[in-house]
């Protein structure tokens, strides 16, 4: 296993009244895909939010690197190397597909390389290449946000839920995208209900329940472990296959 | 008089006294003021500005319930206290002096301002808050522009001077000898009853935001969604809440206009006014009713007595241009202007919250 | 929107473009010929109409963008046009030779200074509005309603203070002055140089919202702040940066609404307030080409309306915004949110 490129360590962290993470704990090692699973408000959308810093942790400490980002604003998170792609998608509805993803690419104009290499995986990006985002489809905005993603170069990407909502075929396609881009190396951290799609992708995997994590190794084992999915999971992941 | 201790009084207010001996104290001197003025203090003058504090107190407290208990921001009020006004003005101008026309003028202004109030409410309330204000501002100001124009019906820019019905008139004296020292006259005679509508507007409001109703007003403040979430309707409660405080404030314009005898845009309609207003209730402390009490007065007596102190303040900075410029007597506004930002900021309920102990 | 893309195919439709409200105006002033009557009628309550517009569009454009982009409503907004204008008082006094010369290259020289000279003003001030007064209250309308409306009517006590309390008349430079005469028609000056004016406005705003990063991002922290800054960008600064920007077209805004009116007052900015507010909801919070459509539209309908049936003129902005909003009750082009 190589070194971690992210470290969380006891985060907590509350949003208003509720205390949502209760001392979260689990490693992502550089140039793996990490599978974060779960149930249903286990807190794995809390997790991603408060490493990008959009909710603060109240305790513990979120390590980049080695480096202490925990206390950092959003943006220099995001300077620091990471990639978030939000449950909700978030595009910039009014603008165009190419506008989104001229944000994304923040050091420069897009490459064009690297844009080929992207609407190798998402085609329907090209066809938009000039529409505004607000029509495209469901798939197409999750497409256009993992796009967003990976239009330069980052340390690890963040994605949150992204077969959510999505056809079978969609979701197929979108495993088969990942697939890629863990094949060009990127580091990835991702959220995902559908342990179907999960188990093909994962190298390693956490379990997270009620605000911590209650199980974290190589996706293998756990694959392979049928009485250890039900223990963790329950039926709600099997509904999905 | 603080907490409910039960007893006649705290059913007047509702059970909701001042809670703080200071503003309990406060509250007394100024009701004690108000009620001794005309005897206490001779001359047009004092009596005037106590006849305005009264009519300010009903107007501020009318406010208060839209931005204090509902939180919105509206700029039509003076609409309504316009409405009043001018009510009272065409009716005694039109069909001559004497109560039923009074009660005509009021009954007829207290209509025009439900149904407005109750079409803006409809209208706009489901908006947000910024949207409702702004809409407000453009709804009274073409009012404002119409009873400009419309000459014939309003007077225009000149409003209508008017007769009182005649136990109202200076001229009309009830007793012989002098009371208590004071040589009662129709004057008099119009301070109290417009002290006696002040009282009575006063303590009917207190009462409707002590009610159930007004306790659902102010879960609506707090968190809209919830409130409609728990079943309640939102936007009717606010219309409801709107058309009460129209109400008040028409009676509040009725009454300028029987002590003034004269209604028109600049005493009834103006921004201005509508400035004053907001300065009294965030000054004197938003949501608590009793704040419109001690704004108005202290908004008044600035008015009225303010200036003086700074034309004596700024004789003395002569030396000084840019002091003397600033503690000059028309520029009283500015340093309201900077008490209502510190309002806002540091003691958002006011003198009263104040007093209260800072909640 | 923008075609700098080299990748698109040719097969694609364009995006799709709101005909239906960017045809109002022109449609209104094609239906209002034949109800004018007058050709030269016409053309004289048409340049109007476009000239008060622009001049609205100048003093609207700012406090739109403001809200859409920060949900910060400046009820102070008024009091950066009256200040713009007073800023003028600078230059005018200085450089009243410029004025008085019968030259139009130094006429334009010396509004261009007074131009400068009132941004400059009025974004200094915006940036100490922004973090005195505006600050502490983002995210809470009521607030920010009171507050700016505190800091209003300080501002106006302080030009009181500086510039004393009662009216500045100012004049027009020497070229501005009199009406050009095109056939029986006649059309202030001033007016063609308020349209131009707006129109350079308007186009420098439209090119710097669609052409450039910042105007792309601007438009993104309209919609969604949170996912600008997990791209990595600090909407703080951008903030800031439009709340300046804004302040300074008010006070582009005051200087031409200043001269239009030749009278300066505190209270200028706050009277033109309601027209400004009336504009930026029909308009649509936030949108700037709404706003432009919504200043022409409505200062078109005022003054063909006031030709037509003086008394509906009153009340004919209410009437506009009431169909409006009938039509399309979050404006005429609504800004996506969240």
């Amino acid at each position: 296993m190589s070194e971690p490129i992210l470290r969380l360590e006891g985060v907590e962290t509350r949003i208003g009244p509720y205390h949502i993470l209760h001392g979260v704990s689990f490693d992502v090692p550089a140039g793996e895909l990490t599978l974060l699973l779960g149930r249903n408000g286990a807190g794995k959308t809390t997790t991603l939010r408060t490493i990008m810093g959009l909710w603060r942790a109240s305790a513990g400490r979120v390590l980049f690197d080695g480096r202490d980002i925990t206390a950092l604003p959003t943006p220099d998170i995001a300077r620091a190397g990471l990639a978030y792609v939000p449950e909700s998608m978030a595009v910039f509805s009014d603008l165009t597909v190419r506008e989104n993803m001229v944000l994304a690419a923040r050091s420069g104009p897009l490459d064009s390389a690297r844009l080929d290499w992207i609407f190798g995986l998402f085609p329907a990006l090209r066809r938009f290449w000039q529409s505004r985002a607000g029509v495209l489809s469901g798939g197409q905005k999750q497409m256009l946000a993992i796009a967003r993603g990976l239009a330069e170069p980052r340390r690890l990407l963040l994605v949150d839920e992204p077969t959510k909502g999505l056809a079978p075929a969609m979701v197929r396609n979108m495993v088969e995208a990942f697939r890629q881009v863990k094949a060009a190396g990127e580091t990835i951290l991702l959220v995902e209900q559908n342990f179907h799609a999960a188990s093909a992708l994962g190298d390693d995997v956490a379990v997270m329940d009620n605000g911590t994590v209650v199980h974290s190794g190589p996706m293998r084992a756990l694959a392979a472990d049928a009485a250890l999915q039900q223990s963790l999971l329950g039926l709600s992941l099997d509904q999905h296959q | 008089m603080s907490g409910g201790r039960g007893g006649v009084l705290a059913a007047l207010l509702s059970d909701d006294g001042p809670r703080s001996r200071v503003l309990a104290v406060l509250l007394l001197a100024i009701a004690a003021g108000l009620a001794a003025t005309p005897f206490v203090f001779p001359g047009s003058q004092p009596i005037g500005a106590a006849a305005k504090i009264c009519v300010f107190i009903m107007l501020a407290a009318s406010y208060d319930i839209l931005l204090g208990y509902t939180g919105v921001v509206s700029f039509a009020h003076t609409m309504f206290f316009g409405i009043g006004g001018y009510g009272v003005a065409i009716a005694l101008d039109r069909l001559g002096p004497g109560w039923g026309q009074v009660a005509l003028g009021v009954v007829a202004a207290l209509g025009l301002s439900c149904v407005l109030a109750l079409a803006i409410g409809l209208i706009s309330l489901r908006v947000r808050a910024i949207f409702f204000a702004m809409i407000t501002l453009a709804v009274a100001s073409a009012f404002l522009v119409l009873a400009s124009q419309l000459s014939t019906l309003t007077g225009g820019e000149d409003g209508i001077s008017f007769q009182l019905p005649g136990e109202l008139r200076p001229a009309f004296r009830p007793f012989a000898e002098p009371v208590l020292g004071l040589a009662i006259n129709g004057r008099v005679l119009a301070y109290y009853m417009i002290l006696a509508v002040t009282v009575l507007v006063f303590l009917g409001l207190l009462r409707v935001v002590n009610s159930p109703f007004g306790r659902v007003l102010q879960a609506i403040r707090e968190n809209e969604f919830r409130a409609e979430a728990l079943g309640y309707r939102v936007v009717a409660y606010r219309t409801a809440a709107s058309v009460i405080s129209a109400c008040a404030a028409t009676v509040a314009g009725a009454m300028l206009a029987l002590w003034l005898r004269y209604n028109g845009p600049d005493t009834t309609l103006s921004f201005s006014i509508m400035i004053d207003v907001l300065l009294m209730v965030v000054i004197g402390g938003m949501g608590t009713l009793y704040g419109a009490v001690v704004g108005a007065t202290l908004l008044v007596l600035a008015q009225t007595y303010l200036q003086a102190v700074m034309a004596k303040a700024s004789a003395a900075a002569a030396g000084a241009p840019i002091v003397a410029a600033i503690l000059h007597p028309d520029r009283w506004l500015l340093w309201l202007g900077v008490l209502f930002v510190l309002s806002v900021y540091f003691f958002p309920t006011g003198v009263v919250g104040r007093l209260r102990g800072g909640r | 929107m923008t075609d700098l893309g080299a990748t698109t195919p040719a097969s694609l439709p364009a995006p799709r473009r709101d005909w239906a409200a960017l045809l109002l105006c022109p449609v209104l002033m094609a239906a209002a010929l034949p109800l004018v009557g007058s050709a030269s009628s016409w053309v004289t309550l048409t340049a109007a109409g476009l000239a008060m517009g622009m001049m609205i569009f100048l003093m609207a454009s700012g406090l739109t963008l403001v809200f859409g982009l920060m949900d910060v409503i400046n009820f102070g907004h008024g009091v950066f046009i009256s200040i713009g204008a007073y800023a003028m008082l600078l230059v005018l006094g200085p450089l009243a030779g410029w004025a008085e010369a019968d030259s139009l290259p130094l006429n334009l020289a010396l509004l261009a200074v007074c131009i400068v000279v009132a941004m400059a003003v009025t974004a200094a001030l915006g940036l100490v509005f922004e973090r005195v007064i505006i600050r502490p209250v983002y995210r809470s309308h009521l607030k920010q309603i009171l507050v700016t409306m505190g800091g209003m009517i300080v501002a106006e006590q302080a030009i009181h203070v500086v510039w004393g309390a009662s009216p500045v008349a100012i004049r027009l430079p020497e070229a501005f002055r009199g009406a050009i005469v095109i056939g029986d028609a006649a059309v202030e000056r001033y007016r063609v140089v308020a349209v131009a004016i707006g129109l350079v406005v308007f186009a420098g705003m439209s090119l710097v919202l669609n052409r450039t990063r910042l105007g792309l991002l601007i438009r993104a922290g309209v919609e969604n702040p949170e996912m600008v800054e997990a791209l990595g960008y600090r909407i703080r600064r951008l903030f800031v940066g439009v709340f300046v920007a804004g302040s300074a077209l008010a006070g582009l805004g005051g200087v031409m609404w200043g001269f239009y009116r030749q009278t300066l007052t505190a209270g200028m900015g706050m009277e033109v307030m309601v027209l400004v507010f009336i504009v930026i909801i029909i308009g649509g919070l936030g949108s700037v080409g709404g706003c432009f459509v919504g200043s022409l539209l409505v200062a078109l309908v005022a003054n063909y309306v006031g030709f037509l049936a003086p008394k509906l003129a009153l009340v004919s902005n209410i009437l506009v915004m009431a169909l409006v909003l009938a039509w399309r009750p979050q404006g005429l082009f609504p800004v996506a949110r969240r």
